[in-house]
């Protein structure tokens, strides 16, 4: 509304209204973001700590404690080879961070590149890289990481690949739209009107205006990414065993869930709440960014 | 006649590729402005008057013809000579909320201006800002506001101060007030006007509302399909219109009457402006004109002088 | 004299937002004779065009109603149901809007639109309808009518498509024609033809017609009485000559001295400083007081009523009879 400062009636106006701020403050009223915030900061630190305070190696067997309940020695009881299951799912975290950031930084970087050659460059580039990006769209993406990881083997890096390169399409989208919307818009060329150069324009203009689209968009990607490595992994396309990830746990619980249920409900529920944590802090960034919904 | 004009637009043409087909956007056009008069830019909507705005500051490239700006041909210079003589040549928009970062405050708006072209400190800047809040006539407090908390009557202030925060010879106003409440359209219009008095700046201003136009103008071009029909100092052009196309827009102004007996008649010719794709033969305006002959329907009139100094492009001219 | 058509009596209508209210009709009355031309005048936010819509029971959905009376045909509009009031509109009120593309529907002929209001309001059968349908195109000036009414709206330009829209009002030949800024969006070479259709339409048929425009050359020229609005409050209503010949409002008189017109080069220029208040309050005193010119301590305290001057003359301020006197 255009009303908030009348010249007649001076309004405080408040001094610290950069945009992160500003997002912030809306984003800190979404209280089940900044649960899912404080949630997804454990899952960094495990992550990060996890080799650390695992009670036990992954590769560790406990054959004497084989298809363990949760005790006092594995918090989250033993599979049928006797891993602990503790252990196996702070790797998982980890191994998982690693895979999700690597792949959304895949699609992302060549989301972006495709992207803004098709927005700059327009014509038969622009034409080329949108029906790229349709093709991409006509079948699951799931399915071309399965034929991508079938191509480049097990292991974290050819994970990373094969989640990250079909993801390029969605953010190749969303940046050409952008780059689109603001290249001939008035914003821009009432700055080349002042003499702002084409670096300027982008620093300055374009991106303070894009950075909060890309954000939302990176903040979805990573959740999905999650899913895509675990669905992977279910189908015997993900890490090697004994390399722990929650694909293979679960998939193992599966095949195992008579008589042994923590195998299922710890990395299961862990996984879970994991997923929604990410779903809920990106749809607080949605709403932190974008205030008014539109771009 | 003047003698060193700051702005010179010799016979340009622009035209636009719209899927395959070609619009003729400006055509054959020119003029001269004096330096700290008011040239006047008229017509409805499709008439090229703002593409004919964004010509002169070499925003859009021409297809042909010259500009010369301040003795120095710009048609052909490239960006890195031209973004520094953007200074002397600014432009106001219409919209002015669109035309600004809404992630940027109102004085980091202002202040971005001055230091594209490395003017002075960041001191200097930030004090600055607030001289041209108070000149344009706003409180310096809305300089922390984002543009989407302020009225479209403030914002085109804002936009005012960021044009002046360079020193131009020369503002591009198109439709400044158009989108303002009246009352606050005279406010802007006063202040473009104390500003031109004080800082002796060159206006062309472009606006379909002829009083505003004439107001402010000295000389007046009326552009009809990318086209000048009719260019005159403002006086003669009210006084003596040539061209029907003006007639035809003088007689459309409703005047609040003197009483309601002399209202006026809602007279006005029939059909509407034609699609700029493919315009109309010969005289593009033939279609609507109430005076039409066959001449009109096939050939081009060329401009005529109705006086030395009035110019009208019409065959019934002369 | 005749009953009024359409009266609207103290009329108040809230809007709530996620931090505050905003009081955008304060109290707003006023009537419109059978035959008779009202132009609505206002800045944006005087609440001109919330005031007709809401009586309408057009109303955005944080908007509410928060008291009034709107007489039409001895019924209170606000007391119906939106069936009762969808019967209404359309069958015994027209109305248009500025931008007659986002109220056309894109994907159904024009003329099927034009058909489908008689149908809807059992003003005609089929046949007939389609008869007048062509009839209607023709009287607005639409070339070959028959051609025409397959076309769909992007097929049109914008003058041809306000008059789609009017003929759509026009279809059940309506008692009254609400049009809200009919011709802001067009050229004024295209302005004069819409008015002057809706001149004729309205001569022809002795149709009530109210204009809201922020144009006072439009309204002037137009409307045989003048409704001044500001901040959601009447501030003067009277005949068009009293309007012209006699403002004694001061906002009234701002404006009249805000509109630069033809002929007028050298004239000085006397803006109203500032601008419209926000109304998140409701006005206890004049809202146009810290703008004013004429102000004293009593503007700034009490709030002024509507009252007459003269007749047919009403004003809301304390001190009219100065800026009648001052304005002559």
């Amino acid at each position: 509304m255009a009303i908030a400062v009348s010249q007649t009636r001076p309004v405080a106006v408040k001094k610290n209204r950069s945009q992160f701020y500003q997002s912030w403050k809306r984003f800190r009223k979404n209280y089940f973001a900044v649960g899912g915030l404080v949630w997804v900061a454990i899952f960094f630190i495990i992550g990060i700590i996890g080799p650390w305070i695992a009670p036990y190696s992954y590769t560790d067997a406990d054959f004497l404690a084989m298809h363990a309940p949760p005790s006092a020695h594995h918090i989250f009881g033993t599979d049928q080879v006797g891993y602990d299951q503790f252990t196996q799912i702070l790797y998982s975290v980890r191994y998982a961070l690693e895979i999700a950031l690597g792949a959304t930084c895949v699609s992302f970087i060549i989301g972006i590149v495709l992207g803004l050659w098709a927005g700059l460059a327009g014509g038969i580039a622009d034409m080329l890289i949108m029906r790229g990006v349709d093709f991409m769209f006509a079948l699951p993406s799931f399915f071309f990481a399965l034929i991508l990881s079938v191509l480049l083997g097990k292991g974290l890096f050819p994970m990373i690949l094969a989640i990250g390169v079909p993801g390029w399409a969605g953010y190749a989208r969303l940046i050409r739209s952008l780059v689109l919307s603001m290249r001939n818009g008035e914003m821009v060329e009432a700055a080349r009107a002042l003499g702002a150069s084409q670096t300027h324009i982008a620093a300055r203009y374009m991106f303070p205006n894009v950075v909060g689209s890309m954000v939302v968009s990176l903040a979805f990607g990573i959740p999905a990414d999650l899913t895509a490595q675990a669905g992977l992994s279910i189908v015997g396309m993900g890490l090697n065993p004994p390399m722990p990830s929650f694909g293979n746990m679960l998939a193992n619980a599966s095949s195992n869930i008579l008589g042994f249920p923590w195998l299922l409900y710890f990395p299961a529920s862990i996984f879970a709440i994991t997923l929604l944590a990410f779903l809920f802090v990106a749809d607080g960034l949605q709403e932190a960014f974008n205030p008014r919904g539109g771009m | 006649m003047p003698t060193n004009p700051l702005v010179k637009v010799e016979n340009v043409s622009k035209r636009f590729r719209v899927r395959g087909r070609e619009l003729h956007a400006v055509s054959n056009v020119s003029f001269e402005i004096e330096a700290g008069k008011t040239f006047g830019l008229v017509g409805e909507s499709g008439s090229g008057k703002s593409t004919l705005g964004r010509l002169v500051l070499r925003l859009l490239d021409a297809n042909e013809g010259r500009i010369t700006f301040n003795g120095k041909d710009i048609t052909n210079l490239p960006n890195r000579q031209l973004r520094p003589l953007r200074q002397e040549m600014q432009i106001i928009f219409q919209d002015p909320q669109a035309s600004m970062s809404p992630r940027m405050t109102i004085g980091r708006a202002i202040e971005d201006a001055m230091e594209i072209h490395k003017i002075g400190t960041k001191q200097s800047r930030r004090k600055r800002v607030d001289e041209l809040l108070e000149r344009v006539g706003l409180p310096s407090f809305v300089k922390y506001a984002f543009p989407h908390e302020l009225s479209g009557g403030q914002l085109q202030r804002i936009g005012i101060a960021r044009a002046l925060s360079l020193n131009p010879k020369l503002i591009v106003c198109d439709e400044p007030v158009s989108a303002l409440d009246v009352s606050i359209q005279v406010q802007v219009i006063h202040l473009l006007q104390e500003l031109q008095r004080d800082l002796n700046l060159t206006y062309i201003f472009i606006a379909h509302n002829l009083a505003v136009v004439e107001y402010l103008s000295d000389e007046i071009a009326v552009l009809y399909l990318g086209e000048v029909v009719e260019q005159a100092p403002a006086e003669k052009l009210f006084k003596n219109p040539s061209h029907p196309y003006t007639q035809v827009l003088l007689q459309s102004i409703l005047k609040i009457p003197e009483d309601p007996s002399s209202r006026q008649k809602m007279t006005h010719i029939q059909g509407e402006i034609p699609s700029p794709f493919n315009p109309p033969s010969g005289c593009t305006f033939h279609p609507r004109c109430p005076f039409a002959t066959d001449v009109c329907r096939t050939q081009k009139p060329v401009a005529k002088h109705v006086d030395d100094d009035h110019k009208a492009t019409c065959h019934l001219i002369g | 004299m005749a009953e009024p058509i359409l009266s609207i009596e103290d009329l108040r209508v809230e809007f709530d937002r996620s931090e505050d209210k905003v009081y955008a009709v304060n109290g707003v009355s006023f009537q419109i004779d059978p035959g008779q031309a009202l132009g609505i005048v206002g800045e944006s936010g005087s609440g001109k065009s919330v005031t007709l819509m809401s009586a309408l029971g057009l109303i955005r959905e944080n908007g509410k109603v928060k008291s009034g009376v709107v007489q039409f045909e001895g019924k209170n509009l606000l007391k119906m149901s939106s069936r009762q009031l969808e019967d209404i509109r359309g069958r015994e009120i027209g109305v248009i809007f500025q931008d007659p593309m986002t109220s056309l529907n894109p994907v159904m002929s024009i003329g099927d639109q034009i058909m489908e209001t008689m149908l809807t309001h059992h003003y005609a059968g089929h046949r007939e309808a389609f008869d007048r349908t062509i009839q209607l195109l023709h009287e607005m000036g639409i070339p070959d009518p028959k051609a025409r009414f397959k076309n769909y709206p992007h097929e049109f330009s914008g003058g041809m498509r306000q008059r789609i829209m009017i003929a759509i009002a026009l279809a059940c030949e309506p008692q009254l024609l609400i049009a809200d800024e009919p011709t802001t969006a067009l050229d004024v070479t295209v302005q004069m033809q819409i008015l002057a259709l809706l001149q004729s339409q309205r001569e022809r048929k002795n149709m009530s017609v109210a204009i809201i425009t922020h144009d006072f050359g439009v309204a002037t020229n137009f409307c045989d009485k003048i409704v001044v609005l500001y901040a959601g409050q009447v501030m003067e209503m009277a005949d068009t000559s009293a309007f012209i010949q006699n403002p004694a409002h001061p906002y009234t008189l701002g404006l009249k001295n805000s509109i630069i017109e033809v002929g007028q080069r050298g004239r000085k220029l006397e803006p109203i400083p500032g601008m419209a208040p926000t109304l998140t309050e409701p006005p206890t005193s004049c809202s146009f007081a810290d703008r004013c010119p004429f102000v004293t301590d009593r503007c700034r305290e009490e709030l002024p009523k509507l009252r007459s001057v003269e007749s047919n003359h009403l004003v809301a301020c304390h001190r009219a009879e100065e800026v009648l006197a001052r304005a002559n």
